[in-house]
């Protein structure tokens, strides 16, 4: 195979590093100096392509390059230093891998021949990320730079999206080459499967289409893949509800009179229910995660069951599946969009229509709400946020706990890239820096981050790269002053004994001064709307301290390994 | 390591074709401890082919939805281009061992007479050891053992397993359909 490359002068690695971002599109990276990289720091220094964000803790640098990769649909980009630098990085970088973003993250090492040495924040990053990322890559010789760098961003960016780790080391970017950009990747061992298989996508079809009760289930793949569109027609020619996971919120429209909303341990009674009764489950980029399945001997069990994945890993995994189709969600669903208009699928729109009618009567239950003390509730203040803004079409970023899980209930998320949590891993602390990236990607949208006040404590000293970059992220604190999500396990599962879950903060309000950002603290249901107009309008970074109810808890509520419609659906449910 | 294992979850024998580059059998090795599969054995070595290197996998009691697992997330490692369930297709399998055992003056006829029954060769002999060298399937190199051992086995050696297909059957590429 003849190359043709572009050829310039010679380059120490650190240049080139430049260059390759620049050939790949890339203006703006999240990171953290040390001693190894001083040389890219120095060659980001006096020019004007590429925007250095520095944050102020390597795992928000990975957090907000996700954040930045999931609004923007483009790979994030984050650089740290060798050491703790990378180890620091390694939350982030699980996170974005079971979330199957797309992140190249860039470690320095130190020099090849001190690599094995023990040396000064010397880590085998390689090593220790192997498993939590889609590739890594240690560069030996300067002259592989470039090629790497190019693997890494189609690796990270084809197929499952996810992270990718380049490690390099200092002598490497200190040494010159001539800068070679390849034409082409050549990986023979990576070709992930686009166009699912003609006879898998017909069968599904007639599947569906002879379907008495059937349920789409829409999983994050869809957003990946950007196949909303194609979501939406196929949901409306076949009159199938929709119900979707927590990775797929905006997949498709939440306020659709075909969509069930979220399934799972927090999800709608009405769409546990309907997954579990249906007769053809039509799955959609999604890895089946305990939290969506529940009991697995139960789920779905009286369905066949059709899963597109683009990873054939995901296929058979948890959930035994009668017809996998292994291809991108967008041309898989394309085909049968094409398949069904050209041929004649007969659908018989009666029966699903009753199938229709019956999940409108499960969509009668909902969980009452319950008044427990004059003091705010949770629940009140996120509807009241979501209500207010959501003309403004804002992106929601959450942490991790009760509150995310409120947020993931009230916040109907229409639009793809507008709800922004951590799924897989459960990462708390990551909100807040994703919001930051969310904010660099997407300036002139309104970002909001519901926290909860242990979450938001993680990674509290962001606070401080919002201020520096005038980042006007809105962080909703909701502030119960526990580990709300592990106070309720204990409350229903661990008599009561709140072990290790009353956690103390600071004043919220007085931090977010400090900073130099606007704090606000709200402790009453009217304040709510004018402190947020506020928080809006100003155009700052904001910490809005809610105090909110202790004893609130999240419901519905199926217990971990229960099948998902058995269903708590208020404190007063015994768990048996 | 116990081989007698039944028919549902025998033992597997699986051949990855991968990219000879650093830290490919540390990659392999840490999705099988990762996931908690088993390793029975391992072997790794260059190819004819520059640049690639093929590792062999003895895994152990997986039925066929984790050995299906196991394959497709081989698969899924960047530098592995073809992943083959020796089980799966019409191959050959063999391992070599070496094998000290005690040499007591009236077990010495018993110990050649073994060796020549099994086409094993004794490489070493030391006043009381004789060292064998065998090559076999697994059900031969059981077997051998097994008589070895009243005999009085020192130390025991094993290569683990390597297989082949008897065909051109190496093209179970990385589409999973």
């Amino acid at each position: 195979m003849t190359e043709t490359e572009t050829k310039t002068t010679k380059l120490t690695g650190a240049q080139i590093f430049l260059e390759c971002l620049k050939k790949e599109g890339v203006d703006k990276i999240f990171g953290y100096p040390g001693g190894v990289i001083l040389s890219i720091y120095e060659a980001l220094y006096n020019q004007s392509d590429i925007t250095h964000y520095l944050v102020r803790h390597e795992q928000a640098a990975i957090h907000a390059a996700e954040g930045y990769a999931r609004v923007t649909g483009k790979a994030g980009v984050a650089l740290v230093t060798s050491g703790p630098g990378a180890t620091n990085a390694i939350t982030g970088i699980a996170n974005a891998y079971y979330d199957g973003y797309p992140l190249v993250v860039f470690t320095g090492q130190v020099g090849v021949n001190q690599i094995g040495n023990d040396a000064f924040q010397e880590a085998d990053i390689i090593g220790i990320t192997r498993p939590c990322c889609k590739h890594n890559y240690l560069v030996k010789e300067v002259k592989d730079l470039s090629r790497i760098i190019k693997e890494a961003f189609h690796i990270a960016t084809t197929g499952k999206p996810g992270p990718v780790v380049v490690d390099m080391p200092k002598d490497i970017l200190s040494a010159s080459t001539d800068f070679v950009w390849p034409d082409c990747v050549k990986l023979p061992g990576y070709n992930p499967n686009y166009n699912g298989h003609p006879k898998q996508i017909s069968k599904a079809l007639e599947l569906l289409c002879e379907a008495e009760r059937p349920v789409i289930l829409a999983g994050g793949g869809i957003i990946a893949s950007d196949a909303m569109a194609e979501l939406k027609q196929l949901a409306d020619k076949l009159n199938i509800p929709v119900t979707n996971t927590l990775m797929a919120k905006g997949a498709f429209p939440e306020t659709d009179e075909r969509s069930l909303g979220m399934l799972g341990m927090h999800g709608n009674f009405w769409a546990n229910h309907a997954v579990t009764n249906c007769d053809v489950l039509f799955a959609i980029g999604t890895r089946f995660n305990d939290r969506i399945t529940g009991c697995l001997k139960r789920f779905a069990k009286d369905a066949q069951i059709i899963h597109v994945d683009i990873d054939p890993c995901s296929i058979n995994k948890n959930v035994k599946i009668d017809i996998p189709i292994i291809g991108d969600a967008k041309n898989v669903m394309k085909a049968m969009l094409e398949e069904f208009n050209s041929n004649n699928y007969e659908i018989n729109y009666e029966v699903k229509q009753s199938w229709r009618e019956q999940i409108n009567e499960w969509k009668k239950r909902r969980p009452s709400i319950e008044q427990h003390s004059d003091k705010l509730s949770a629940i009140t203040v996120i509807r009241k946020i979501y209500e207010f803004t959501k003309d403004m079409n804002p992106i929601f970023t959450t942490e991790v706990g009760q509150h995310q899980m409120w947020a993931a209930q009230i916040i109907k998320a229409d639009k793809p890239r507008r709800f922004i949590t951590s799924g897989g891993l459960g990462t708390m602390g990551f909100g807040f820096p994703a919001a930051m990236g969310a904010c660099i990607g997407s300036p002139d949208k309104v970002v909001i981050n519901i926290a909860g006040d242990g979450s938001i404590q993680m990674n509290i000293q962001e606070l401080a790269t919002c201020v520096q970059y005038k980042l006007p992220v809105i962080n909703v604190i909701i502030n119960n002053g526990y580990l709300g999500m592990v106070r309720q396990w204990q409350e229903k599962l661990f008599h009561k004994h709140y072990s290790q879950t009353k956690i103390s903060g600071p004043d919220f309000v007085k931090v977010a001064e400090a900073y130099g950002a606007k704090g606000f603290r709200v402790t009453k249901e009217e304040e709510i709307i004018p402190v947020l107009q506020q928080a809006i309008e100003c155009r700052q970074p904001v910490f809005i301290d809610f105090v909110v109810e202790e004893c609130e808890m999240v419901y519905p509520w199926v217990l971990a390994g229960n099948p998902i419609n058995k269903i708590l659906m208020s404190n007063d449910c015994p768990i048996n | 390591m116990n081989n007698n294992n039944n028919n549902n979850n025998k033992n597997h024998v699986i051949s990855v074709m991968v990219k000879d580059e650093a830290g490919i059998v540390s990659r392999v090795s840490g999705l099988f401890s990762g996931r908690g599969y088993s390793i029975e054995s391992i072997t790794a070595a260059q190819t004819s082919e520059k640049g690639y290197a093929r590792i062999t996998i003895e895994t152990s009691g997986g039925d066929a939805d984790v050995i299906e697992q196991i394959t497709k997330q081989l698969n899924r490692l960047i530098p592995v281009l073809k992943v083959v369930d020796l089980g799966d297709v019409e191959s050959i399998e063999r391992e070599l061992i070496l094998c000290k055992v005690v040499a007591k003056d009236e077990d010495r006829s018993e110990i050649l007479r073994i060796a020549e029954i099994f086409g094993a060769e004794i490489i070493d002999v030391t006043p009381r050891t004789y060292t064998l060298q065998a090559v076999g399937d697994e059900r031969q190199i059981r077997s051998l053992i097994e008589l070895l051992r009243p005999i009085g086995i020192r130390e025991l050696v094993r290569s683990g397993k390597v297989g082949i297909t008897r065909a051109n059957q190496f093209s179970n590429t990385k589409s999973a359909e």
